[in-house]
């Protein structure tokens, strides 16, 4: 094989100038620590750093939950220990309003943002693109390096924030001014919402080039053969998730940007009539409209929850035909429907907004839509179950993720039915109803889905094996310790307690669920330490776990597998293999599994 | 040092489940990839029908636990909607979930692997996915037409014989404004209010329609079987007017005014007796995160018979009068002021 066909091989452009053994490595720059690890511009190294830095914010997101869920399950107990870590927003021991709000606040923006849509997207989509329609790295791998680096700066913006002495945003993750814009009427919209704004822009930055990066590579760089019927439904799901990004994060952009006008710069886009009673001032705004900005910010934030949980649907899709031993069933179904969630998606927006002032007849139309949306997303659950359906299945830690992932979002999505239709909205807005909705179905589902991805994957990003006897228990407690907790929170929803109180003890109507919270907190602890557990797994795996010996350990279809146990920059060290079947072929014609690069067979029918 | 001793006893814990995993690992290798594998795969197939079995007999028991405490009686006709969509809507939903989730778990208990079997190659099939479109679309219309339905009953005009009450949420209570004789709002501008000046809604003195306002905090009097209309206002931030016992939520958002409408059925002490709890009372939530107390900006609804409301409102004294009583005791001086009040620029009386 001759350096030159290595190298263009196959249309792809590794500009190598130092090629003496192309043979082995296609890759030849002198690689320091800085370029190897730090600023980095290989995939699969971006793919890592995206997966730790999600992981440190999950674990300090997680933490703020088990601070708050600890006020809530024991409202009148004090812990002095408290005191010691947070000082003076653990006043005796007890959490302080102020402290409470910011912690919630900064649970919600935590997970929702740098985990499950920095930590999710960015790890998978960085990591599977490449390897799965067999490219080299990305369309630009220097944007590709721009996104982490912006990333990481929103998350030190972010985390600065906690730390300035008036405390980081307070007013909810989804910061509705007029709360958010007066410093006067809410300590966390001092300077902690500057911060807040502040990384939240940088965040849009990484997530644009991110996510432009990734549609071009996968509209452009596709191996020979590989047409896009024949892109692994993990691909596909990349793709509708980041056009959703592109399309959808620049209107939020836009909204915190007349945010911080309001704030600093005296307009009145979302202010009016304000008398503020803390400083007994009447503010000079006039005809600005606070339900604007809640336009613009579902505008963003409804499709940002399938930008969480479409990349999880697609690690979930891949993962169970595989461990089913069978092909996902109705591929083009699959497809067809995660097209529709991504056009749905933007049509939806209002539903969040049913109890505004909205008028009725246009909340009729968005009752319209979202519950359209649940077709489609019935059409992924029976297809995922006729997948499983005569399958062969090997329970390995990510099928058992997969699983659980799709009893979530069963169970998330049915509550959605109720929450769309806006009669029941009127009763289960804000309360707890759709805090055990939302977390059930975006935040357990995106997890599971999250998880079920590093399990599957771990063997390609660190040619070893995750311990599998840790890894069930992991699933077992999170998967039961879930549903223990959000399950019986549907029941305080219907009782009408809402969402963001730190205390039900002075009501008459929601002091009944005392034992309730006190269940719920006490399970969610141990939750939290079992993921602690997952971690340890992690990175005691990286360096000690079991080796991987063969170069496809699930006995997969899709290209990654073809590739060297540990793959150098530029993935194939000789050419890019050519694909000549989709990425499902279990089971067919009596073989355990074929691989994409295999020639059809003389009398073999396409799938 | 209960703490410390709880961090030793986790730490513990974590390190005997890493020292098994660690063990178990190595057994596996010993023992064989493959039969290993097949170990794992039983158990965790196991567990497969064990959770699902768990599960429903949990989700039985929960709703044995809870159910005697979520939907008391609903006390607006609105509600009573409301609930019969929510049983609607738990029926049709409910028949997916068990369906769905017994399916999942019995097929992957079912389909564990075994050495005899072979995945079965059924890439799709069009009828089955015609069948799973359909179906839930036409529940899906069944659940969009009875919605839309009570909806627009819920949301449309308020009847001609309802009460009106303006209600004004604040960091971080209720402010509730009642017409008077005139059964008209008088005019109010914010850069009038003032707390020290017992003006807390900034109304406008020169607007004679304002001086038989009667305004009160805290707790609002409702007439039972009458229809009441809230027109629901902020003062400073979004707040949210939450009526759980009748079912009903609204946005106060400033500077655009909201409206809802609903007709108690059940007086405040009828609730006593129905609910067998003698501190029954009809709580204002406020549903929409407004700062660091909006975990108690609590509110009271009175519901009472049309001729207790009479008598109360007879009690009530017009802001108006309040605010020109405070100024000049004696009742002559009273009425020039009010004249020269009607005269005099908003602005001005409000600084005075």
């Amino acid at each position: 094989m001759s350096t030159d066909s290595t190298i263009h091989g196959t249309g792809e452009v590794i500009v190598s100038h130092d090629a003496h053994d192309a043979g082995l490595e296609v890759h030849h720059h002198k690689e320091t620590f800085i370029t190897k690890y730090v600023f980095s511009q290989d995939h699969k190294m971006i793919c890592k750093q995206f997966l730790i830095t999600g992981m440190i914010w999950a674990i300090l997101g997680g933490l703020m939950s088990v601070l708050f869920r600890l006020q809530l399950g024991y409202p009148d107990s004090t812990f002095p220990w408290l005191e010691d870590i947070l000082g003076k927003w653990a006043k005796g021991g007890k959490i302080q309003p102020e402290a409470y709000y910011a912690l919630i606040t900064m649970h919600g923006t935590v997970l929702v943002f740098f985990v499950l849509t920095g930590g999710l997207s960015g790890t998978f989509a960085n990591f599977l693109i490449p390897l799965q329609i067999g490219a080299r790295d990305m369309a630009s791998p220097f944007l590709n390096m721009l996104s982490y680096w912006f990333f990481w700066m929103a998350s030190v913006v972010m985390l600065t924030s906690l730390f300035i002495e008036t405390g980081p945003a307070s007013g909810g993750w989804t910061v509705y001014p007029p709360l958010s814009a007066l410093g006067d009427a809410n300590l966390g919209s001092k300077g902690g919402m500057d911060y807040w704004i502040t990384g939240m822009a940088l965040f849009v930055v990484s997530s644009l080039l991110g996510g432009l990066n990734y549609i071009t590579t996968i509209l452009n760089m596709r191996t020979k053969g590989m047409s896009m019927t024949r892109l692994p439904l993990t691909i596909w799901a990349i793709l509708f998730t980041a056009i959703l990004g592109v399309l959808s994060f620049p209107v939020l952009l836009s909204g915190l940007i007349l945010l911080l006008f309001d704030r600093h710069a005296g307009t009145s886009f979302y202010l009016s009539d304000i008398f503020i009673s803390a400083t007994q001032k009447a503010l000079p705004n006039e005809g600005g409209s606070p339900i604007l900005y809640q336009h613009l910010f579902w505008f963003l934030g409804h499709p940002e929850v399938y930008i969480i949980i479409l990349p999880a649907m697609g690690l979930v899709s891949e993962v169970m035909a595989i461990n089913s031993r069978k092909p996902i069933f109705g591929y083009m179904a699959m497809v067809g429907s995660l097209m529709a969630i991504t056009i749905l998606a933007f049509l939806v927006w209002a539903h969040h907004m049913f109890v505004t002032g909205l008028n009725p007849f246009l909340g009729s139309v968005f009752v319209l839509l979202t519950l359209l949306i649940a077709v489609p997303s019935a059409i992924k659950v029976f297809n995922w179950l006729t997948t499983l359906w005569r399958g062969n299945i090997r329970f390995t830690p990510a099928m058992l993720f997969a699983i659980g992932f799709v009893s979530m979002f069963i169970s998330g999505g049915l509550t959605g039915v109720f929450l769309g239709n806006s009669t029941l909205d009127i009763h289960l807005h804000d309360t707890m109803f759709i805090v055990a909705h939302f977390h059930i179905v975006m935040g357990v589902s995106a997890f599971l889905g999250m998880f079920c991805g590093v399990y599957h994957w771990f063997p390609k990003m660190y040619g070893r094996y995750m311990n599998n006897t840790m890894a069930y228990i992991h699933f077992w407690v999170t998967f039961a310790g879930a549903y223990l907790i959000f399950w019986p929170m549907h029941y305080e929803g219907l009782a009408g307690l809402p969402r963001r109180y730190m205390d039900y003890s002075g009501w008459s109507s929601f002091n009944q669920f005392g034992g309730l919270n006190r269940f719920i907190s006490t399970v969610s602890m141990v939750v939290f330490a079992v993921q602690l557990m997952f971690v340890f797994n992690f990175f005691y795996s990286i360096f000690k776990g079991r080796k991987v010996i063969s170069k496809n350990p699930w006995q997969a279809n899709t290209l990654e597998w073809t590739t060297p146990i540990r793959p150098g920059h530029g993935n194939w060290p000789g050419e890019i293999p050519e694909v000549h079947r989709w990425a499902y072929d279990y089971g067919k014609d009596g073989k355990e599994f074929i691989l994409q690069t295999e020639p059809l067979g003389a009398d073999e029918q396409h799938h | 040092m209960s703490t410390i001793f709880l961090f030793a006893i986790l730490l513990m814990g974590f390190v005997i489940t890493f020292q098994i995993a660690k063990a178990s690992e190595y057994v596996g290798i010993l023992k064989g990839e493959k039969k290993n594998n097949e170990q794992n795969n039983r158990i965790n197939g196991f567990l497969m029908i064990v959770f699902l079995v768990l599960g429903l007999i949990g989700v039985y028991w929960c709703n044995e636990l809870f159910k005697g405490k979520i939907l008391g009686k609903a006390a607006s006709d609105h509600g009573e909607k409301i609930d019969s969509m929510l049983y609607i809507t738990i029926a049709i939903t409910g028949v997916v979930f068990f369906i769905t989730q017994i399916l999942l778990f019995w097929f992957s208990f079912k389909y564990q692997y075994s050495e005899k079997r072979k995945g079965y190659y059924f890439p799709h099939n069009n009828k089955l996915e015609v069948i799973w479109t359909v179906v839930p679309a036409i529940a899906l219309t069944v659940l969009v037409g009875f919605g839309l339905m009570y909806w627009y009953q819920i949301t449309g005009e308020a009847p001609k014989n309802a009460m009106e009450v303006e209600v004004t949420g604040k960091q971080f209570n209720w402010i509730f404004r009642y017409p008077g004789k005139d059964n008209v709002f008088g005019n109010k501008y914010y850069k009038n209010i003032s707390d020290a000046e017992n003006n807390s809604l900034g109304l406008l003195w020169d607007d004679p329609k304002t001086h038989d306002d009667i305004v009160v905090t805290n707790t609002m009097y409702l007439v039972v079987n009458q229809p009441v209309k809230l027109i629901i206002n902020s003062r400073d931030v979004i707040h949210d007017v939450g009526l759980v016992a009748f079912r009903m939520k609204m946005d106060a958002v400033p500077g655009t005014p909201t409206t809802m409408w609903f007709t108690p059925k059940y007086t405040t002490q009828e609730m006593k007796k129905m609910t067998n709890n003698p501190d029954f009372e009809y709580e204002i939530s406020c549903d929409q995160m407004c700062g660091k107390s909006h975990f108690s900006m609590k509110g009271t609804v009175q519901v009472v018979s049309p001729e207790e409301f009479i008598l109360w409102r007879a009690k009530q004294v017009p802001n108006y009068a309040q605010v020109m009583k405070d100024k000049m005791p004696s009742p002559p001086a009273a009425d020039s002021v009010k004249t020269t009040a009607v005269n005099m620029p908003a602005k001005l009386v409000a600084t005075n």
